[in-house]
């Protein structure tokens, strides 16, 4: 049996490993997702086989602990089944960062859980006392990390939804706190392998909660428009946390597993960061667009005047122009107007416009974000381009549109050295013939800096909610 | 260092036979003079372009029986030795010239130590384009280029169906997707035909396909970007294959327009006799570079040449033949680089001028060295058509600027984190070399398994396109339910509280597993192309 389960594993594994590749491409995105719902499925069936025969022939009482036992999976694996399934039936295209956010607290709290299990009933160790020490020693790490990712997923969940504010929270001397926090999570691993008067159980009771709370208190200090690189960085910290369950069960298709998921997600993470020129440790404790960690950012209040167009207006150059590139932000996406500017795109591109998509790696909350809400709204995703390969583009452009977003297009990330966004790359519509910022008001950006663009000789505002201007646009437009 | 250079323009009539175009308008006539500057049209010079002396006059420019006493002369096609001889020591010539073709040229205007501004060396920045006069003449030479071949082809253009029966759009290749290209594959489609083009620059794709034509690739992937909006000289291998294309293209098309056409040197062969023998009688090919030997090996410069029932156009006037509208936007280009020489009544030579120093041939009889160029190099992105360098396949691309604009990095680049990974790589190994030491080896073996793993997930991960990183999210937490595995492994014999807290694992990590995946397929299912767009191979995605 130990053979079949090798195999499959090692199946299970590549498979995996080939979902990921496939998720490179659109192309090929369809199949890798069901190469890994195969491997998913080899890998849990398997596994369940293997734990129904068991190692040997059960007798009697062990047969009916093993049924209560296999009732209770069953039960598990049906309800839990089913409660993904609606999830992922019912979450709207717009609430999908929370509930990636969620599903990472599970795999968080699952591996807090498994972590327990194990340290009271080890399986597969191997005699002797290092042995011992260093399962625990697994144990440790895999409920630390465990823990962080689901307290931490849970606030960036509530930030996501609206529940907690998106504003960072910044206690003083809070990394003083993070730093005795993390200290006491490390230096607890001494007495804890040492099981110190036999109260180990509680010793790592008590280091769950401190990694609780410092992963509360990690997400709570970051604000709402760095939650790509947060919910990136927990999707690693999840994989991390199957890794360590791995390490402590000694079972090769969970490391492998969290490996691959772990470096991943600190991909992600990492493209994020350049997206914006920061680095993580400045996302993560950086406290970034309060001003307190900013204290240098100039008060160049933007001179000049800001010029307000009419839809109507707006529509009429739409009409006239060739080259039109729409540049979508996180405003879009509170607004919920993907439909209304696709039903724009659609009316355009009838009349021979070619309207295209700029998307910012950090536009929405969710790496790729735009991408799928505009997915959703029917926008062919061959219109839909990345920063690369649009910027060039923006000086051939007639009309740029400019859809809630703020600090993606803020031309001082180029040109003014003391801006605290400078040195970010940009999408840079102001080389445009027209830009049209569709905006509610004139507050700042998440930066909270001013953004010159919105005064340019090129730039026009319409303001107001971006769907109902996009309606109004809409309705210009098919006169 | 800047040069007064003087007042009084001459325009004189063109001399090349069949050449109908002049280098000022009326309307240009009006431009300059509203300016201060004084022009001298010769006599008859705007008669075969349909502007009358008349028409300059009133325009406020003296009509005169010679101009080659003007201190500056503005012409479109490089002089001939005799007008060189005629003209004025040290006066500035502003047209064509041509001058790898026409070395004799260049030695008598030495000779005659005289500046000449070759309009053709004008380079290809966005701020130069409203002078740029092969962009302009460019494009009216690929419509006209159309207009010819269906003058000449027996047929319709576009679809018939009439009672008396019906024909099918004609078929038209145009080879190279440059001004001139797109300007054919436009006026093509206008007509009703059905096109394909082929360029070497995967950029041009996008705009083969904003005009509603068939953009056509080989079966090999290279491409053929070449530095400064030119495309580069392909392999070997790569025109055999672009030869089989054409060869195969052959048999169905009625008409095929080669744009390759490269300034100072022979142009390439792109259809050999036996594509010609390929196509059907009565089709057409039109050889816009006749001029430049042609990229037909059997076009006849100036001529129809017929082989097989095949017409092959080998006209060299073909902007020439739109003179009317050819010279305005010659004259137009001509009063923006004016524009660059000085304000007031007198024209002044910038020397360190950007666009100007690189198009001047010879400053007073002498060729000056090259400025150390700053300006970036036009970029290989997607351009609309009035924008799209004219970039020919095969054509060698320009030297590239000495100082390049740095490319912003690419932030999904692995290479950039390289470092980084290889340092964190070295100390893992250390470390592990370190626990080897006292750690049992089931640990080790373990240890193993999760490096190389993680530098798996490293490598295929980096190569994700940024709009698929919401699904790749929701999948690596599909996958990271596997967890799943782990909680079933502690469900033991017993129901303690370790299988409890197991049980409870599986549950969350099932949880997981159905809503990652799910969501995932639903994601994917709404990521669509646009209707009727053909499968992207390579591109950009």
């Amino acid at each position: 049996m130990t053979g079949v389960l090798v195999v499959a594993y090692l199946a299970a594994g590549v498979l995996f490993i080939r979902s990921l590749a496939g998720l490179s491409k659109q192309e090929t995105a369809t199949e890798g997702n069901e190469l890994g719902m195969v491997g998913m499925a080899i890998a849990v069936a398997v596994a369940l086989v293997t734990w129904i025969l068991g190692e040997h022939e059960p007798n009697a009482a062990e047969l009916h602990l093993r049924s209560t036992g296999l009732v209770m999976l069953a039960a598990a694996i049906g309800v839990g089944f089913f409660i993904g399934a609606v999830l992922a039936k019912r979450v709207e295209m717009t609430g999908m960062p929370e509930l990636v956010a969620v599903l990472h607290s599970f795999v968080g709290l699952a591996a807090v859980l498994v972590g327990f299990s194990s340290y009271l009933h080890p399986h597969g160790i191997a005699a002797g006392d290092v042995a011992k020490a260093v399962h625990e020693v697994e144990v440790w790490i895999g409920v630390a990390v465990g823990a962080i990712t689901f307290t931490g997923s849970i606030i960036a969940w509530g930030k996501l939804r609206g529940s907690i504010s998106g504003k960072p929270l910044l206690l003083p001397g809070r990394h003083a706190l993070n730093g005795l926090a993390a200290i006491a999570v490390v230096g607890g691993t001494v007495p804890f392998v040492q099981d110190l008067g036999g109260q180990g159980i509680w010793l790592l009771v008590a280091m769950t909660v401190i990694a609780s709370v410092l992963g509360v208190h990690l997400v709570m200090a970051i604000g709402g428009a760095d939650m790509p690189v947060v919910v990136s960085l927990l999707n690693s910290y999840s994989g991390w946390a199957a890794a360590a369950a791995g390490f402590m069960l000694s079972n090769d298709l969970l490391i492998v597993t969290g490996a691959l998921v772990g470096s991943s997600g600190t991909i992600l993470s990492i493209i994020m960061c350049r997206a914006m020129n920061r680095s993580i440790l400045n996302v993560v404790f950086g406290g970034f667009g309060t001003g307190d960690a900013k204290p240098s950012t100039p008060s160049t209040a933007v001179s000049g005047e800001v010029r307000e167009l009419k839809a109507d207006e707006v529509g009429a150059a739409l009409l006239a122009a060739k080259q039109v590139v729409i540049v979508p932000g996180y405003g879009m996406a509170v607004s919920r107007a993907q439909g209304s500017v696709q039903e724009l795109t659609r009316t355009l591109r009838e009349k021979g416009v070619n309207v295209r998509f700029a998307i910012h790696p950090v536009a929405g909350r969710l790496p790729g974000h735009m991408n799928v809400l505009l997915a959703e709204a029917g926008v062919p995703y061959d219109i839909v381009l990345e920063m690369e390969h649009i910027n060039a583009d923006f000086p051939n452009t007639d009309v740029v549109l400019v859809i809630g977003a703020n600090d993606i297009v803020n031309p001082s990330a180029l040109d003014d050295p003391s801006s605290s966004i400078y040195g970010m790359p940009v999408l840079e519509c102001w080389k445009a013939k027209l830009t049209v910022v569709l905006k509610r008001g004139m507050a700042a950006g998440y930066a909270g800096i001013d953004n010159p663009l919105f005064t340019l000789e090129k730039s026009r505002m319409l303001f107001g909610d971006a769907k109902k201007s996009i309606d109004a646009l809409v309705g210009s437009v098919r006169k | 260092m800047v040069r007064a250079v003087a007042s009084i323009i001459g325009v004189p009539k063109e001399t090349l036979p069949g050449e109908r175009r002049v280098a000022a308008t009326p309307e240009s006539v009006k431009k300059l003079s509203q300016r201060g500057l004084s022009l001298h049209v010769e006599k008859g010079a705007g008669l075969e372009a349909g502007y009358s002396d008349a028409a300059y006059a009133e325009a406020g420019a003296t009509v005169v029986d010679s101009v080659w006493q003007c201190e500056t002369l503005f012409k479109v096609r490089p002089p001939s030795l005799d007008e060189v001889a005629k003209t004025k020591d040290g006066a500035l010539i502003v047209s064509l010239m041509q001058p790898e073709r026409n070395p004799a040229l260049v030695d008598a205007l030495k000779a005659k130590k005289l500046t000449a501004l070759a309009l053709e060396r004008i380079p290809r920045v966005t701020r130069a384009q409203k002078m740029d006069v092969l962009s302009s003449q460019a494009n009216l030479s690929g419509y006209r280029a159309v207009v010819e071949a269906a003058a000449h082809l027996q047929g319709f253009m576009g679809p018939q169906v009439t009672a008396a029966g019906s024909t099918p759009p004609a078929k038209v290749l145009i080879i190279g997707a440059g001004v001139a290209g797109l300007a054919a594959v436009g006026a093509a489609r206008a007509l009703g035909a059905e096109v394909r083009a082929f360029d070497t620059r995967a950029a041009a794709r996008e705009q083969v396909e904003s005009l509603g034509a068939k953009f056509l690739e080989v079966s090999l992937q290279e491409s053929g970007e070449g530095q400064g909006g030119y495309a580069k000289t392909m392999s070997p291998e790569f025109i055999a294959a672009e030869m089989a294309l054409f060869r195969a293209q052959a048999k169905e098309v009625d008409v095929i327009i080669t744009t390759a056409l490269v300034p100072g040197t022979k142009a390439p062969v792109l259809v050999p006799k036996d594509v010609v023998e390929q196509l059907r009688p009565g089709s057409v090919v039109v050889d816009m570079a006749a001029e430049q030997g042609g990229n037909c090996e059997l076009t006849k410069p100036g001529e129809v040449a017929v082989f097989n029932g095949v017409k092959i156009l080998g006209f060299t006037d073909l902007a020439s033949r739109m003179a009317a509208t050819s010279s305005r936007f010659f004259a137009m280009n001509l009063v923006h680089l004016c524009g660059e020489l000085g304000t007031g009544d007198t024209l002044t030579l910038p020397l360190e001028n950007d666009v100007v120093r690189p198009a001047l041939l010879l400053h007073r009889g002498e060729a000056l060295p090259a400025l150390p160029v700053k300006e970036p190099s036009p970029t290989a992105a997607p351009k609309p058509k009035d924008e799209a360098p004219k970039a020919p396949p095969h054509q060698p691309h320009a030297p590239p600027p000495a100082d390049a604009k740095p490319q912003q990095e690419h932030i999904t680049a692995p290479n950039r984190a390289a470092w980084g990974s290889t340092l964190g790589g070295l100390i893992v190994i250390a470390v592990l070399f370190g626990l080897g030491r006292f750690a049992p080896s089931d640990f080790l073996q373990h240890s193993t398994v999760f490096v190389l793993a993680c530098f798996v997930g490293w490598q295929v991960v980096w190569s994700v396109t940024p709009a698929l990183h919401t699904p790749l999210m929701s999948v690596t937490n599909a996958i990271s339910g596997i967890i799943i595995v782990g909680g079933l492994l502690q469900v033991g014999g017993s129901v303690d509280l370790a299988t409890v807290l197991g049980v409870l694992a599986v549950f969350f990590a099932t949880i997981n597993i159905a809503g990652g995946f799910l969501v995932t397929e639903r994601m994917l299912k709404m990521f669509r192309r646009e209707e009727g767009a053909p499968k992207a191979s390579g591109g950009h995605r």
